[in-house]
């Protein structure tokens, strides 16, 4: 049996790292608590070096300017584990969630599938570092001794089976009594720190003081005094300690976000973290086999007093995401402090997966509904989806590229309107534009064989089609003996004069239970005009009364 | 090709070295090679030479629908421009409509681009066009990006001039068109520039349609124009003329029966190429060899027969 164990070091402050990696080169120490009460929870080695350390208030903190100040971010680490929870399952199925900041993995019958146990571990190492973590790697022959191994040694660590005593001895005995990040709050943890700080104590007087020491302690008379506790701490020390690992069921949920201590007031610098949100998205997706089809993008806006009404991109909050027109005024300055929501959802046609694609889509979108505040949190939500596998026939003719497409689509569709671009849908009623718009996309139906027999065998003579107008013109007509005989239309000027050929009336008309009830008569019409002679299509509209030009056939 | 051979040569200072000039056993007298490089060994695809670079590949056809027009001019060039026009019931949405019947039955997808939104869906389904496979960009007055610009009842030109309607719809024409000549995998993109009057449509700067033309080359693309004149110039390969056949709706020959006996049916379109430009496959059609003149014997007939003849 073999195991692995993925163990960040330093989490809340790997988690802040993780969302701002432009800090790492900086010296950063992650703040807890309440104001004015924070202290320093975590620091990096840069902070340590500057002679910054754990348990320091801000105000200590704070004499240091160079010293960056980062809150500890609940949002920040959650993601962080799930990013450490995607990255183990994308080697093993078998994953059990030991602590927010372990993870460990069976990796029984992977060796054949994944290479050498050491390039195992480096495979790990580099994944975690994709997912923007800084891990240690331990791989053991138990779960126990890999999770020592990490908590103890840096970087990666690959222990052969029967040197487990060797290995773990030079490990200090705190390595047994690993912490939670940050869990001082909870009775029970407090009541388990005690003890171990007891152990600790009774050990230290002991005179042990490395995990070789405790492996040397005869059982017997550490039972005697410890009970079992101590033989079980015997076994972790010995590598001995054999237990199943509790595989973790978690719903996959695909989140980033993020918590900005300075609102963000325009779309340029938001579509900068955007883009980071979205590529660790798209890591985390990756490292799954999994790809989106549905994006959710949702901003915490903060309405302070003062806001700046100039500027472009401020427009209302839209509370839904369904309003299609923001507002772009609002009063210079609000009664009080109120914060909201601003929701946007892309949906893609396919399953796809590409930062860049969906980065310039959030981009069209957001500068077509603006939020109108500014964003003070990031939330990002990933549906995940099954990759689409397609393969396309040799013979069959080229068809653009969904995801540019996509892109395509959703440019022309910020030029000419979102309703106005797509496909067409007829739909089953004989009322005059009768269709509606839908989104177009090249899953369609392939295609139709009827027609392209119809072709082979012989071709079918052109339609004559109907050009509408839109709106339809609305017309002055002149009728003689009930028929029109002249027609003057004052919104297109070209369009009057004497009828010279008519057919109809063809009268038809629907929807007479329903509150849109329609009837008409319709004529064709021929009216000379500059050159030649145009053929219209007249209707006399018998509900409302009024004669339309509806649009001219060509 | 040639130029860009000659100018790598020449920046490299390296002889110019072509198949039928190398004499045996002579070498480069600059460089020492063990074997000289010939450039049917640098490009192995081949060398056009200079003298045959103005004989153009004749492109494929793609069928316009209707049979007498693939008759004429073998159908619609795929990579070229091709530009109709006539007045309004001159046939030219019929033409339209056959052309995306037959692109979209044999599975292509193809676009609309209507400047003046008055394409008809249900005369598109009467004419057998696979509506699932036609992307339809209804250009418009009230875009976004109006709405956004100004809460003005006009937008306003660069010089500060009120601005057509109709100029704002053939910008978004245009722009829409880069977009999908950059995608790609289009079989045919159609711009209805018909319903839109004439001098606003004459107003596109040509190098417009010479930049369209250069984004539709070499791509399996049919790029037709429908408008009342032609304003692409010499950009477009095929210019078609269209006019309806001595009309039997004139106020001199009065029909005896009344209105409501009378039907329309169908018209009889005459097409005329004005303009053929499509290399070797002029050839094959019947037509004169590279007729950058305008050809004017060139014409044919169709019916266009009404959905519910």
């Amino acid at each position: 049996m073999t195991f692995a164990c993925i163990h960040v070091p330093n989490f809340p402050l790997a988690a802040v790292l993780r969302a701002e990696a432009e800090l790492r080169s900086q010296p950063v120490a992650v703040l807890e608590g309440k104001p004015p009460l924070e202290k320093v929870l975590a620091v990096n080695e840069r902070a340590n070096a500057i002679g910054i350390e754990p348990g320091m208030t801000k105000t200590q903190a704070e004499l240091c300017r160079e010293l960056v100040l980062r809150p500890r971010s609940p949002m920040q680490e959650s993601t962080a584990h799930a990013a450490l929870l995607d990255g183990a399952q994308s080697f093993s199925p078998c994953v059990e969630d030991s602590a927010c900041d372990t993870v460990l993995l069976d990796l029984a019958g992977m060796e054949s599938l994944l290479g050498t146990l050491p390039g195992l571990a480096r495979a790990l190492h580099q994944r975690a570092a994709s997912l923007g973590l800084e891990a240690n790697i331990a791989i053991a022959s138990n779960p126990d001794t890999a999770m020592l191994a990490a908590r103890g040694f840096p970087g990666v660590t690959v222990i052969p089976f029967g040197k487990e005593v060797e290995w773990l001895g030079p490990l200090p005995l705190k390595v047994l009594f690993a912490e939670q990040p940050g869990s001082n709050g909870d009775q029970p943890q407090r009541k388990q720190r005690d003890q171990a700080e007891r152990l600790l104590e009774t050990f230290e007087r002991w005179g042990v003081r490395n995990l070789r020491a405790l492996a040397g302690l005869p059982e017997i008379a550490l039972s005697e005094r410890l009970g079992q506790n101590g033989v079980h701490l015997r076994q972790l020390a010995r590598g001995a300690a054999s237990r199943t690992l509790v595989p973790v069921e978690e719903p996959i949920v695909f989140e980033e976000g993020l918590e900005l201590e300075n609102p963000i007031l325009l779309l340029e610098p938001l579509a900068f973290l955007l883009n980071q949100l979205l590529e660790k998205i798209c890591a985390r997706l990756a490292s799954r086999a999994l790809a989106t089809q549905e994006l959710q993008l949702t901003l915490d806006l903060d309405n302070q007093p003062g806001i700046d009404e100039e500027n472009e991109n401020f427009g209302i909050p839209s509370e839904s995401d369904d309003s299609e027109v923001p507002q772009l005024k609002q009063p210079r300055y609000f009664v009080a402090h109120r914060k909201s929501t601003f929701t946007r959802t892309l949906r893609l046609p396919l399953p796809m997966l590409d930062a860049r694609l969906f980065l310039k889509l959030l981009q069209l979108d957001l500068n077509a509904h603006p939020p109108g505040a500014p964003i003070v949190k990031i939330h990002l939500h990933a549906e995940p989806v099954r990759p689409r596998s397609m393969q396309s026939g040799l013979f069959l003719p080229p068809s653009p590229e969904p995801e540019k497409l996509e892109l395509i689509l959703a440019r022309i569709g910020s030029l000419v309107g979102e309703t106005q671009v797509g496909a067409v849908e007829l739909l089953d009623t004989h009322r005059p534009e009768g269709f509606r718009m839908q989104r177009f996309t090249t899953q369609s139906a392939g295609t139709n064989q009827k027609s392209a027999d119809q072709d082979s065998s012989g071709r079918e003579p052109a339609v004559m089609a109907l050009r509408r107008f839109r709106p339809a013109l609305r017309a002055a007509v002149t009728l003689e003996s009930g028929l029109p005989a002249q027609v003057v239309c004052a919104s297109k000027k070209e369009v009057q004069g004497k009828v010279l050929w008519k057919a109809g009336p063809w009268r038809s008309s629907g929807d007479w239970w329903e509150r849109e009830a329609w009837a008409r008569d319709e004529w064709d019409i021929a009216l000379q005009q500059a050159e030649c002679v145009a053929l219209y299509r007249l209707v006399h509209d018998l509900l409302g009364g009024g004669w339309f030009l509806e649009g001219t056939y060509d | 090709m040639s130029s860009a051979v000659v100018s790598t040569s020449a920046a490299q200072g390296r002889p110019f070295l072509f198949d039928a000039e190398l004499p045996a056993g002579v070498c480069s007298p600059t460089a020492a090679p063990k074997k000289p490089q010939l450039l049917s060994e640098i490009y192995p695809g081949g060398i056009t030479p200079a003298s045959q670079l103005k004989i153009r590949p004749a492109p494929q056809m793609a069928s316009s629908g209707i049979a007498s027009l693939d008759a004429l001019t073998g159908g619609l060039p795929l990579g070229c421009l091709t530009e109709i026009f006539g007045p309004a019931s001159s046939g030219r949405t019929s033409i339209l409509l056959a052309a995306l019947s037959a692109a979209t039955r044999i599975g292509q997808f193809s676009v609309l681009v209507d400047a003046g939104n008055s394409f008809d869906p249900q005369s598109a389904a009467s004419a057998a066009v696979d509506l699932d496979k036609l992307l339809w960009v209804r250009c418009g007055e009230d875009s976004p990006q109006k709405r956004k610009k100004t809460s003005d009842s006009r937008p306003q030109g660069r010089n500060g001039k009120t601005r057509h309607p109709a100029e704002e719809r053939i910008e978004q024409l245009l722009r829409a068109t880069d977009f999908l000549l950059e995608s790609g995998g289009f079989g045919l993109i159609a711009l209805d520039l018909a319903d839109l009057p004439l001098q606003s449509v004459r107003r596109i700067p040509l190098t417009t349609w010479f930049r369209f033309r250069r984004a539709v080359e070499h791509k399996p693309t049919v790029l037709l124009v429908l408008e009342q004149q032609p304003i692409a110039g010499s950009c477009s390969s095929l210019l078609l003329k269209l006019s309806r056949q001595a009309s039997p709706f004139s106020d001199a020959t009065p029909s005896a029966k009344p209105a409501h006996a009378q039907l329309l049916t169908e018209l009889e379109i005459d097409i005329e190429v004005v303009r053929l430009r499509l290399g070797s496959q002029n050839s094959d059609c019947g037509l004169p060899e590279a007729p950058r003149k305008p050809v004017s014997s060139a014409s044919t007939t169709f019916t266009s027969a009404t959905a519910w003849r």
